[in-house]
């Protein structure tokens, strides 16, 4: 009975083994079935959802939604002045972000990919990644203990009679380029790993000074991987609500989804579009300036 | 490059797969409306059915008296904790749970959507004997009928830091007033939620008579944009917008604010830390001249609860005298059952929260949900969502 029932089984793997055989595309659809299934129905699906609910409404007496369709909540986000500051706000604070930390992500991947010992790289890769290992909240707490009225930055800077920023905009723009520098640092050093040292001493024997090797020949070699870089800090910034909301009094988008998100679940929605659409025009320049050519 | 064509295709064909689903959506979605008034009471409590699913603030829910209850009834208590009111009931909506301890901004919007059901309150022996002021309230009792039990109440102080606010404020004036709120620029600590504009209601009731104020949470358009227009003014002097308390605690403890509103919690956890800290005096009867916001917890019924019989028990268990002082130290109120004062640990316990003082609390307007018919027949009062907007737009 028992070789019996394994003929049986062998036969029936036998069956699959040869349907798949010399069916390159059925194996590769089957072999991808799942993950794809999985991105097209929970992910591009949930997204779906929520943005299928910014063209609902809220019933002002329950605050129960009604589900037809209407622009009212584009309406409001065009026409009430706040919500233009707010969105302006954090595209800016967003821009500001990226640039600071290309500036000072710059100099120490340079330092990371062409000077530093196998050693030395090895103890800076690992001390950048370092901070991503702890809960971001332990890091922003960390900043709002630094930040505040009686905290260290106040006492470093009392003996030359001035004050910190305390806590507001300058404190979002100072925490968030210090939780996303690693993500601008790590392509940056990649894109300079790739950029042989021939060319640089090329550069040199051709008698350009430091400063034009840079502008002529590494800048333009790592550009794309600062871009690469930006889309991290960028989009990180754009959608973050904790840190605006421990260390300032401003809103930013993802506050004030934050905050409407359970009363007016439409207008939180059409909102949450805001960063969305902000994005992809984002990604396209990106690719225009060959941010995608190595992935 | 020939790579490069591709991204574009791809894009498209997700916009494309998107728009199909938003539509699918869009289709079977426009055809479950409910808002029935709710379903009957409960004419008798029967056998436990075994288990309790709870949504509670922090603090009210905790191991010291759902274990006994669970060994009494055999109701296996769950809770999910929520952080704000919308949250609450934003989680009754799931009809997962079955019952809420809600604030009175959150009751009127779980009555109104038929998430709640009555209460029949015969069946819950412990609710005689607490305090009568707490009883038939707007904020529990809708049409009359009952809608859930009193858990305790607290109302929003004025408390501020003895060595920077000087002379000793007795009035909201201190924080609201431009002129006066602007000594303290960039001091002053507000609380993060649309309900504060009650709090600005409060003090122009007061101030500007002419406004006719009665009720800070019926207020018709034109009163609400006073309110809206004097927070939108004490923005500039705002350190601090608090939600938590333990963010409030830190912010005055590290002296980045020094004078705001808070609640009777935040303000005893600072004075046992021994801040220099100071709330309203008992000589102006705790509160400042105009009086004060606050708010009073209730334990309602999920129309859609699979436990109504171990949810009538907790009902019973949570005001019974031994238990309400229980919670009611383990947070920091005043306690809703007025045999509660006699079980408290800490002996002045109940005199420090005014727990019996009805004198104080006529002076504390609490929390309601702004609805459009506010009783003067007109339905032209600003409902929940317009105080929502605005309190977007007065944070800027």
């Amino acid at each position: 009975m028992a070789s019996e029932a394994a003929v049986e089984r062998r036969s029936a793997g036998h069956r699959l083994a040869d349907l798949f055989h010399g069916r390159p595309r059925l194996q590769v659809g089957a072999l991808l079935a799942g993950p794809v299934g999985w991105l097209v129905i929970g992910y591009l699906g949930s997204l779906a959802v929520l943005l299928i609910a910014a063209f609902w409404t809220v019933s002002p007496l329950s605050g129960e939604l009604t589900r037809s369709l209407s622009l009212e909540n584009f309406e409001t986000l065009v026409n009430e002045p706040v919500y233009r500051d707010v969105i302006w706000r954090t595209v800016r604070i967003a821009a500001l972000v990226t640039i600071t930390d290309a500036i000072l992500a710059f100099p120490i991947a340079f330092y990371m990919a062409k000077i530093a010992s196998r050693r030395g790289k090895a103890i800076l890769v690992v001390a950048i990644l370092l901070p991503l290992w702890s809960s971001y909240l332990v890091k922003v707490y960390a900043w709002r203990t630094l930040l505040s009225s009686g905290g260290i930055i106040n006492w470093a800077l009392e003996p030359f009679g001035l004050h910190g920023p305390g806590f507001g905009i300058t404190a979002v723009w100072l925490v968030m380029s210090y939780l996303w520098l690693p993500y601008m640092i790590l392509p940056i050093y990649a894109g300079l790993e790739r950029i042989p040292d021939s060319l640089i001493s090329a550069s040199e024997d051709l008698g350009a000074s430091p400063f034009t090797t840079f502008r002529r020949v590494i800048l333009p070699l790592v550009f794309p991987a600062v871009v690469a870089g930006s889309i991290f800090t960028f989009s990180l910034t754009l959608g973050d609500f904790i840190t605006p909301k421990l260390v300032s009094n401003s809103q930013f988008i993802g506050t004030v989804v934050f905050n409407n998100f359970v009363t007016n679940l439409p207008l939180a929605s059409a909102l949450a579009m805001v960063p969305i659409v902000v994005m992809i025009a984002y990604l396209l320049v990106a690719r225009r300036l060959g941010a995608f050519e190595h992935i | 490059m020939r790579t490069q064509a591709h991204p574009v295709r791809a894009a498209w064909l997700v916009i494309a797969g998107l728009l199909a689903v938003m539509l699918l959506l869009a289709g079977c979605g426009s055809s479950d409306d409910s808002s029935s008034g709710g379903g009957e009471e409960l004419t008798k409590v029967g056998k436990g059915e075994g288990s309790l699913s709870l949504i509670s603030w922090a603090g009210y829910v905790e191991p010291e008296w759902t274990k006994p209850f669970e060994q009494k009834t055999g109701c296996k208590v769950s809770d999910k904790v929520a952080g704000t009111s919308d949250e609450m009931v934003q989680l009754m909506r799931t009809g997962q749970y079955d019952g809420v301890s809600a604030s009175g901004n959150a009751s009127a919007r779980l009555v109104d959507g038929g998430d709640v059901d009555p209460v029949n309150v015969s069946l819950v022996p412990n609710y005689k004997t607490i305090f009568s002021e707490l009883k038939d309230q707007p904020y529990n009792t809708f049409d009359g009928v009952h809608y859930g039990i009193p858990h305790g109440r607290g109302a929003n102080l004025l408390m501020w830091n003895v060595n920077d606010v000087k002379p000793a404020p007795t009035s909201w004036s201190v924080i609201l007033d431009p002129k006066e709120a602007a000594k303290y620029k960039g001091k002053i600590s507000a609380y993060d939620d649309p309900i504060y504009i009650a709090d600005a209601a409060v003090y122009l009731k007061a101030h500007e008579p002419s406004l006719g104020i009665e009720n800070p949470y019926e207020l018709n358009e034109e009163q609400f944009n006073a309110a809206v227009d004097l927070l939108k003014e004490q923005r500039s002097n705002v350190g601090e917008y608090w939600s938590e308390a333990a963010k409030q605690i830190s912010a005055f403890a590290n002296g980045d604010v020094q004078v705001g509103t808070t609640w009777q919690y935040q303000y005893f956890e600072l004075l046992g830390a021994s801040e220099p800290i100071a709330a309203s005096p008992a000589s102006q009867g705790f509160l400042p001249k105009e009086g004060a916001t606050g708010w009073s917890d209730t334990w309602m019924i999920s129309s859609q609860a699979k436990h109504p019989n171990c949810m009538y028990m907790w009902m019973d268990w949570i005001v019974s005298p031994k238990v309400n002082a229980e919670v009611a130290q383990f947070f920091g109120e005043a306690p809703a059952q007025s045999l509660a004062c006699e079980h408290t640990e800490e002996k002045n316990f109940c005199a420090k929260y005014h727990a019996e003082n009805p004198a104080f609390w006529k002076r504390v307007y609490f929390w309601e949900t702004p609805v459009s018919e506010c009783g003067n027949g007109e339905n032209d009062c600003m409902n929940y969502n317009d105080w929502l907007q605005a309190w977007t737009a007065i944070k800027g």
